[in-house]
C-alpha cells in the first residue's frame, strides 16, 4: 500500500527532543495563520459596517441587488466540499484503501472549483449591471470582501491539489494534509458568515 | 564541494547527528536555514537601517536648529524632503530597526538556543521570512529614487493625504511605501508562526512551559499580540492601496470614512508598542538576574501579567484619536483602558526592582543598559499617563510633548535594549569579550546625551510647539529665541550622542580583532544558550541538553557555585 505511507523526516527537519505536541507543527502553524486571517476578515467586515452605518441607504438605490438565490445554492456547494474533505480525512485515519481517500479528495476539489467558478460568473453579471469597485463604496466593499475570500479559496484549492498529488505519488506527509484541511475548513467556515453579513443583511 | 554531495552528506549526518558537512559561503551565510544565521541577518539588516534612520534624524534636527544652514553630509533641506525624511525616519525605526532587531533577530537567535533544540520547526519558512524582509528593505529604499520622491505623509499615513496623489504629490512613493510595509509584515508573520510553534513543540527534554526563560515567554506573547493585531492593518493597507491605484472610495470623505483608517492602523499600531516592549523586558529580566546573582522575583506573576498586557493592549487604540472627532463617551472609555494598562506594566517593573533588591550587583555594560532602560522607560511611561487622559490630550496632541514621550519609550527599548542585547550576547555570537571600559564610556555618554535631546522637547511641546513643521517662522509664538534655543539644545545633544557611538564602534572592531576569548559561559548564567560553544556550531549542541530545573536558580543556599545551569544533573 504505497500511497498512504508517511515519508521519513528529510534532513532539513530540525533535530529535537521527541516531544508529543498538542498538535503537529504544521497544524499549529496553520492555526496561528488562520487566527490572523480571522482578524483580517473581521477588520474588513467591521470596516464595511462602519461605512454602512454612515451611509444614507445601503445598498444604494442605483446599484444592482446581489444574487441571493444562486449564492445560497453556492453556499451549499462549498459546505458540501468541506464535508467531502472531512470524509477524505476520515478515510485516511481509518486507513481505508487509497482509492477511497482519493475519491473524496477529488470531490472536495471539484466542488470547491465549482464554487469559485459560479462566483466568477456572478461577478461578470454584476459588472455588466454596473456594480464595480469604483461605482460606490457598496461595490468596493462587496468586491473587496468577496474577492479576498475567493483569493483564499483559490490558494486553498492549490493546497488541496498539492495534497492530492503527493498522496497519489505516495510522498504525502500527513501533517501537511491536516494543515491543508485546517485552511480549507477556514475557507468553508468563513463563507456562511460572509453570505449572511454581505448578502443577506 | 558541490551542492549535490553536500546534500548527500547532510542526509547522512542527519542519521548520526555527529557534525554537518562544510558548506560554501553562499549556502552558509546567505541562503542558510540555520536560525542563528537568519537571526544575525535580521540583526545586521536592522543595524544598517538604524544607521539610515539616525542619519535622517540628524538631517532634520540640523535643519530645525538652523533652518537656513547648509547641512554637512546632506546640503539644504527642501520642505518635500523634510516630509519624506520625517515619514521614513518613523517607518524605518519602527518597522526596519525595532522589529528586526528586537523581535526577529533576537527571537531567531535565542529561542532554539534557550529551549534546547537545534533549529526552528519550519527552517525554510524562516529563510523565506528573511528574504521577504530583505526585499521589503530594498523596496523601501528604492522609494527615495522614485520620481516625485519618497512618501511624505507621516509614518501613520492618514488618508486622504496618503490616498490621493493630488495631496501628497508622491505618485510612486506612496505606493512603494505601502507595499514595502505590507511585505515587511508578511515577513514577520511567517517568522512569528515559527516562534510560537517552536516554543510550544520543540522544548528540550524535561523543560516544562514554566521552565522556559522569561525572554522566550515574552517573545512568544509579543508574537501572539502581533499576529492578533496585524490582520486589521493588512486589511487597511489593502484598502488604501486600492484607493491609491484603482480609485476606490474606502477612505474618501464622500462615500467612505477617513477615520476608519485610523482605527485600522492604530488597532495594530498600539499593540505594536507592546510587541516591541515585551522582548526587551524579557532581556532585562535575564540580565538583571545574571548580574545581581538572584532568582527572578515573581516569575509566574510576570508571565501572567504579561498576558494581561497583551489582552489590554488590544483595547486601547483609540487614545491616538481623541481629537479625530470620536465620541467623547468613547474617548473616556479608551482613557480608562489606557490608564489601566499601566498597572500590569508597573507590576513587571516592580518585580524587576525586587529582583535587584539585596542582590550582589555588578555594573557591567549589559547591566548598565538594562538599568538605564528601566529608569528611562519609566519616564516615558509616566508621561504617557498625561497623554492617555482624553482631556489633557486635546492640548498635547501632535505637539513635541508626544514626540518626546514616545522617544522616551522607544529609545530606551530600541537603543538601550538593543545595546543591552548586543553587549550581553556579543560573547556568545562571536566568542570574544567586549572591552568593559569602552562600554562604560559608551553607556554614560549616550545615556546622558539622550536625556538632553528629549527633555527640552517636553518643554517645547508644553509651550505648544507642533510636530512635523518645516519652518516655524510663520508662527509668531513658536519662532521666539527661547523656543529656538530648546530646538538647538536638542540638536546639539543629538550630535553629542552620535559622537559617543564612536567608542562603541572602536570597541566592536577591537574586540573582533583581538578580544579576550569568551568561553561558553562568560557571565556564569543558567540558561541553555550558555551551555553551547561560543559561537554555537550548526546544530548548536553535539548532544541535545536535558533540563532539570528552572532558569533562575542563582545563589541557591548550600551550593558551592552561585549559579546552577538548567541542564546540570543534580
Amino acid at each position: 500500500m504505497p500511497s498512504a505511507t508517511i515519508m521519513p523526516s528529510p534532513p532539513h527537519i530540525p533535530r529535537r527532543y521527541a516531544r508529543r505536541g498538542i498538535v503537529p507543527d504544521a497544524v499549529m502553524g496553520m492555526m496561528f495563520f488562520v487566527a490572523c486571517e480571522v482578524m483580517f476578515f473581521a477588520a474588513l467586515i467591521s470596516a464595511m459596517f462602519v461605512v454602512r452605518g454612515s451611509a444614507r441607504e445601503w445598498p444604494p438605490i442605483d446599484q444592482p441587488r446581489l444574487p441571493l438565490l444562486t449564492t445560497g445554492g453556492n453556499t451549499i456547494v462549498l459546505i458540501a466540499s468541506g464535508v467531502m474533505l472531512w470524509l477524505a480525512a476520515r478515510a485516511v485515519r481509518s486507513s481505508a484503501s487509497p482509492q477511497v481517500t482519493s475519491r473524496w479528495l477529488r470531490w472536495a476539489m471539484w466542488l470547491g472549483t465549482l464554487f469559485v467558478t459560479v462566483q466568477g460568473m456572478e461577478w461578470m453579471r454584476l459588472i455588466k449591471y454596473g456594480l464595480t469597485m469604483q461605482s460606490s463604496s457598496y461595490g468596493s466593499f462587496f468586491y473587496l470582501i468577496i474577492g479576498m475570500h475567493a483569493v483564499h479559496a483559490v490558494i486553498a484549492l492549490g493546497l488541496l491539489a498539492h495534497v492530492y498529488h503527493s498522496f497519489a505519488s505516495g510522498t504525502l506527509r500527513l501533517s501537511r494534509f491536516w494543515a491543508a484541511q485546517v485552511f480549507w475548513y477556514f475557507v468553508v467556515g468563513l463563507w456562511p458568515f460572509l453570505y449572511v453579513l454581505v448578502y443577506l443583511l | 564541494m558541490t551542492s549535490s554531495s553536500t546534500h548527500a552528506d547532510m542526509a547522512h549526518a542527519a542519521d548520526s547527528h555527529a557534525h554537518h558537512a562544510p558548506q560554501s559561503f553562499w549556502s552558509k551565510y546567505i541562503f542558510s536555514v540555520d536560525h542563528k544565521i537568519i537571526g544575525l541577518q535580521y540583526t545586521l539588516t536592522g543595524i544598517f537601517m538604524a544607521v539610515v534612520g539616525v542619519y535622517m534624524s540628524y538631517v532634520f534636527r540640523m535643519h530645525l536648529a538652523d533652518p537656513t544652514a547648509h547641512i554637512p553630509f546632506y546640503g539644504v533641506l527642501s520642505p518635500a524632503a523634510y516630509n519624506s525624511l520625517v515619514t521614513n525616519h518613523g517607518t524605518i525605526m519602527i518597522f526596519w530597526v525595532a522589529m528586526p532587531i528586537l523581535l526577529a533577530g533576537l527571537g531567531n537567535y535565542c529561542i532554539p538556543l534557550m529551549i534546547g533544540c537545534d533549529d526552528m520547526v519550519f527552517p525554510r519558512v524562516n529563510r523565506l521570512s528573511f528574504q521577504i524582509f530583505f526585499l521589503s528593505t530594498v523596496l523601501l529604499l528604492v522609494g527615495f529614487m522614485a520620481p516625485g520622491g519618497a512618501f511624505g505623509g507621516a509614518w501613520t499615513s492618514y488618508p486622504p493625504l496618503s490616498a490621493k496623489v493630488e495631496y501628497n504629490l508622491t505618485p510612486h512613493g506612496n505606493v512603494i511605501w505601502l507595499l514595502a510595509v505590507a511585505l515587511e509584515i508578511v515577513a514577520f508573520l511567517l517568522g512569528g508562526i515559527n516562534f510560537v510553534t517552536t516554543a510550544m513543540n520543540s522544548r528540550a527534554k524535561g523543560m516544562k512551559m514554566f521552565d522556559m526563560p522569561v525572554l522566550v515567554w515574552m517573545i512568544v506573547i509579543a508574537t501572539i499580540i502581533f499576529m492578533m493585531s496585524v490582520g486589521p492593518l493588512v486589511a487597511g493597507a489593502v484598502m488604501l492601496l486600492l484607493d491609491q491605484t484603482l480609485g476606490t472610495h474606502f477612505f474618501a470623505a464622500q462615500g467612505g470614512d477617513p477615520v476608519l483608517w485610523q482605527h485600522l492602523f492604530w488597532f495594530f499600531g498600539h499593540p505594536e508598542v507592546y510587541v516591541l516592549l515585551l522582548p526587551e523586558l524579557g532581556v532585562v529580566c535575564e540580565i538583571i538576574c545574571v548580574f545581581s546573582r538572584k532568582p527572578l522575583f515573581g516569575y509566574k506573576t510576570i508571565v501572567y501579567t504579561t498576558f494581561m498586557v497583551g489582552i489590554l493592549s488590544m483595547i486601547v487604540w483609540a487614545h491616538h484619536q481623541f481629537i479625530a472627532g470620536i465620541d467623547p463617551r468613547m474617548a473616556s472609555i479608551f482613557s480608562l483602558t489606557t490608564i489601566i494598562i499601566s498597572i500590569p506594566v508597573a507590576v513587571i517593573m516592580f518585580a524587576m526592582i525586587a529582583t535587584l533588591f539585596k542582590g550582589s550587583i555588578e555594573f557591567k555594560a549589559p547591566m548598565l543598559w538594562s538599568i538605564g532602560l528601566i529608569v528611562e522607560f519609566l519616564l516615558g511611561g509616566v508621561t504617557g499617563i498625561y497623554l492617555g487622559s482624553s482631556a489633557l490630550d486635546v492640548y498635547f496632541h501632535d505637539t513635541y510633548f508626544v514626540v518626546a514621550h514616545f522617544h522616551y519609550t522607544l529609545i530606551p527599548l530600541v537603543a538601550f535594549g538593543g545595546f543591552a542585547i548586543f553587549t550581553y550576547y556579543f560573547p556568545k555570537v562571536t566568542g570574544k569579550m567586549l572591552d568593559e571600559r569602552l562600554g562604560q564610556i559608551h553607556f554614560w555618554g549616550s545615556a546622558i546625551a539622550f536625556n538632553f535631546i528629549f527633555i527640552p522637547l517636553f518643554f517645547s511641546g508644553l509651550a505648544g510647539e507642533h510636530r512635523r513643521i518645516y519652518d516655524y517662522s510663520g508662527f509668531a509664538e513658536l519662532a521666539t529665541p527661547q523656543m529656538q534655543s530648546l530646538r538647538t539644545m536638542a540638536t546639539h545633544a543629538l550630535l553629542v550622542m552620535l559622537a559617543f557611538q564612536i567608542p562603541f564602534v572602536i570597541n566592536v572592531i577591537k574586540s573582533l580583532l583581538k578580544g579576550a576569548p569568551a568561553g561558553a559561559n562568560p557571565w556564569k548564567a543558567n540558561t541553555l544558550e550558555w551551555t553551547a560553544d561560543s559561537p554555537p556550531p550548526h546544530g548548536n549542541w553535539a548532544e541535545l541538553p536535558e533540563v532539570h530545573r528552572g532558569p533562575y536558580e542563582y545563589s541557591v543556599p548550600g551550593r558551592e557555585q552561585d549559579y546552577w545551569p538548567q541542564n546540570a544533573p543534580n
